[in-house]
């Protein structure tokens, strides 16, 4: 394995990464977002679309983000306010977003991202640290949009560990009881993380059909966004670990190409198989740990009514 | 001020009201979002609606359609009710479909109603045992069923694309990559112009209903459902009730998965779950997690896809604008549970401090 391989796996691990950190925030906010799938084929259809119509890089990423997040505040809205059953609501969610996804693409399949916005995600070599040996290659010498994830990690890592909102958000998540006793506005919090968090999860999807593929194709998300929501387990709800996990099956993601080139005879489609398996192993292996740290928000999942407090 | 207060004070008749108000509201959504697209929304429905039970014909090809989806909406019924979410149910259809299909293949020289009686019986063990995987794992470590089952769903696919282009490659289909086609012994015969996996969804419907109702399990699972702590409380084997569920549900999912093998493609495909999986969650959480509902919300979406195909050939709409229907139908349905259970006060200040006096 050559560093060619590790750059491969950061690139294939980025919309993984935006996804992963989206559900990490929703997730804080104690709400158990399952429509991330479906607000990745939301992002990146309308990021595609966007972009083939405007040739502009910045409002294809534009469009990407608010389809994601308004996805997202259909979630938010039936959660928060109307306060349905969130593991339904987030497949309702993920159910329609395939839909919008195959029913707005229909048109678009074979269609090919603007040379414009390809130049724009041209890969950038980063002074003096694209040079550095080995890691150089892997980490620094990728296009603007990976650099952005990088950002976008410690960004959120420092936001929830470091400042007062953060420490906000992750009461609300642990004890929305407390934490609306304690005075923070709990509806607002919740409503501004899923949103935020959806997000992320249409510019991750926009990264596959924009940066990735780059062209449209049918379910370009397959199933990344359920992967995400299982690494998100495994990262035990912490944007640096999410970070490892996603480039990690990024590398799941290539490995296939990798085994056929060195002339190994198992069927491609058994080796396809491998990152949902990995999934499954990474999902047993990160609710199997019992350290407090790690442990989900405690509020996950558990609708706040201030009346039956 | 808003002020939100929860009520159990509604009579059948108006949650009923409430939900058919969420219904036609999900509908004149589903309209306007078609008409911003650009295509006629009164033209759409109108030919979803014919091309669903215009002729005898299509009224048979939605009751094929309908018959996967009462058999798989049952099975994702039975976890449900356990809020055990399994939505794996795409991945236990074509594993019992895999299951059934090694039957039809190997075993084709048995009498017919014995080899058809062999098919469901190993695709309700093949369904079953794909479902116990994630169950087990959910009782010994607490993984988390969701990710779990959905994950299945992809290495059953896998496991079926292999088979097609590897051992399992009809060696007589001129290097086409496809499954060989089941003899007429491995193919449910036809009543009534449809094949006979109807009468078995009215059965199933029927044992569910009593299963879930009149059985010591069917309450088991409900309390389990209901409140772990209660049903630890009152004595019961949570780990036997959770794994019993699941193979319940995995292999009713199967059996669809049978049926659609025998009944529909004839031999084993992967296109053979068709998604139903995944549309047995909405009609299933539409029946309210009441079986003979299930015959209602599954004919009901059975129309709606029949009539997708149909706009998707007559007038070059996608298929998928039916997809998009069934998801805001979903989110107007989860919405209106609100005012099913709540309703919401206007007050106003000198309300408030009335109250108080009293």
């Amino acid at each position: 394995m050559d560093a060619s391989f590790f750059a491969a796996a950061v690139v294939a691990g980025t919309p993984l990464l935006f996804a992963t950190l989206g559900e990490i925030i929703t997730e804080k906010a104690g709400n158990l977002n399952l429509g991330v799938e479906g607000m990745m084929l939301m992002g990146a259809v309308i990021g595609f679309f966007v972009g083939l119509m405007t040739n502009s890089p910045i409002l294809a990423l534009f469009g990407a983000a608010i389809a994601g997040g308004m996805g997202a505040s259909i979630f938010a809205f039936l959660t928060v306010s109307l306060r349905a059953n969130q593991v339904v609501s987030g497949l309702a969610l993920t159910i329609f977003g395939a839909g919008f996804s195959s029913f707005m693409g229909n048109k678009l399949i074979g269609q090919v991202v603007p040379v414009n916005i390809k130049d724009f995600f041209k890969p950038v070599h980063i002074p003096l640290l694209s040079d550095i040996p080995f890691l150089g290659q892997i980490f620094f010498q990728h296009d603007v949009f990976v650099y952005f994830g990088f950002i976008s990690v410690i960004a959120l890592g420092f936001y929830l560990y470091s400042t007062r909102k953060g420490l906000n958000l992750r009461a609300v998540g642990e004890n929305a009881a407390a934490a609306d006793a304690s005075g923070i506005n709990i509806g607002l919090y919740k409503y501004i993380h899923i949103v935020l968090g959806g997000i992320l999860c249409g510019l991750g999807g926009a990264y596959l059909s924009l940066v990735y593929i780059p062209a449209w194709q049918d379910n370009v998300v397959a199933g990344r966004g359920w992967i995400a929501v299982a690494l998100v387990i495994f990262a035990s709800w912490n944007p640096y670990k999410a970070i490892f996990g996603a480039f990690l099956f990024g590398g799941m993601d290539i490995i296939g190409f990798r085994i056929q080139r060195l002339d190994i005879h198992i069927s491609q489609y058994l080796i396809d198989m491998l990152p949902y398996v990995a999934t499954i192993v990474a999902l047993i292996l990160g609710t199997n740990k019992n350290r407090k740290e790690n442990h989900p928000p405690k509020d996950l999942g558990v609708p706040y009514f201030r009346e039956e407090r | 001020m808003l002020k939100i207060i929860k009520r159990d004070d509604l009579s059948k008749r108006q949650i009923l009201k409430v939900r058919i108000t969420a219904i036609v509201l999900a509908i004149v959504f589903s309209g306007l979002f078609i008409a911003i697209l650009g295509y006629n929304p009164f033209k759409v429905f109108y030919n979803m609606f014919l091309g669903a039970i215009g002729t005898k014909i299509r009224i048979e090809q939605t009751l094929t359609i309908a018959i996967p989806l009462v058999i798989t909406s049952l099975g994702i019924l039975v976890a449900f009710k356990m809020k055990f979410w399994n939505i794996g149910g795409e991945g236990q259809i074509l594993m019992g479909g895999f299951a059934a299909s090694y039957a039809a293949l190997n075993f084709d020289f048995l009498p017919k109603p014995i080899l058809l009686l062999t098919m469901g019986i190993f695709a309700i063990v093949g369904g079953g045992v794909w479902a116990f995987i994630p169950a087990f794992f959910k009782i010994r470590f607490g993984t988390n069923e969701t990710i779990f089952t959905l994950m299945m769903n992809y290495i059953a696919i896998k496991w079926i694309t292999y088979l097609q282009f590897g051992p399992w490659r009809d060696p007589n289909a001129m290097g086409f990559p496809k499954i060989p086609m089941f003899t007429s012994n491995a193919i449910l015969p036809k009543l009534l112009g449809v094949h006979i996996g109807w009468i078995v969804a009215l059965i199933m419907t029927a044992l569910i209903y009593v299963f879930m109702n009149h059985t010591k399990k069917g309450y088991e699972i409900a309390v389990v459902g209901e409140s772990i702590d209660t049903a630890k409380y009152a004595g019961m084997n949570i780990k036997v009730v959770v794994v019993f569920a699941m193979i319940v549900s995995g292999g009713l999912c199967g059996l669809a998965g049978m049926i659609q093998a025998s009944g529909v493609e004839r031999t084993l495909a992967v296109s053979l779950s068709g998604g139903y999986g995944f549309t047995a969650i909405i009609t299933t959480w539409l029946s309210g997690l009441s079986a003979p509902l299930v015959l209602l919300t599954s004919f009901a979406f059975a129309i709606m896809i029949q009539g997708g195909n149909f706009i998707q050939t007559a007038l070059q709409i996608p298929q998928s604008a039916a997809d998009m229907i069934q998801g805001m139908i979903l989110f107007f349905v989860l919405g209106s549970e609100f005012f099913i259970q709540y309703k919401v006060q206007i007050n106003k200040r000198s309300q408030v401090a009335g109250d108080r006096n009293e």
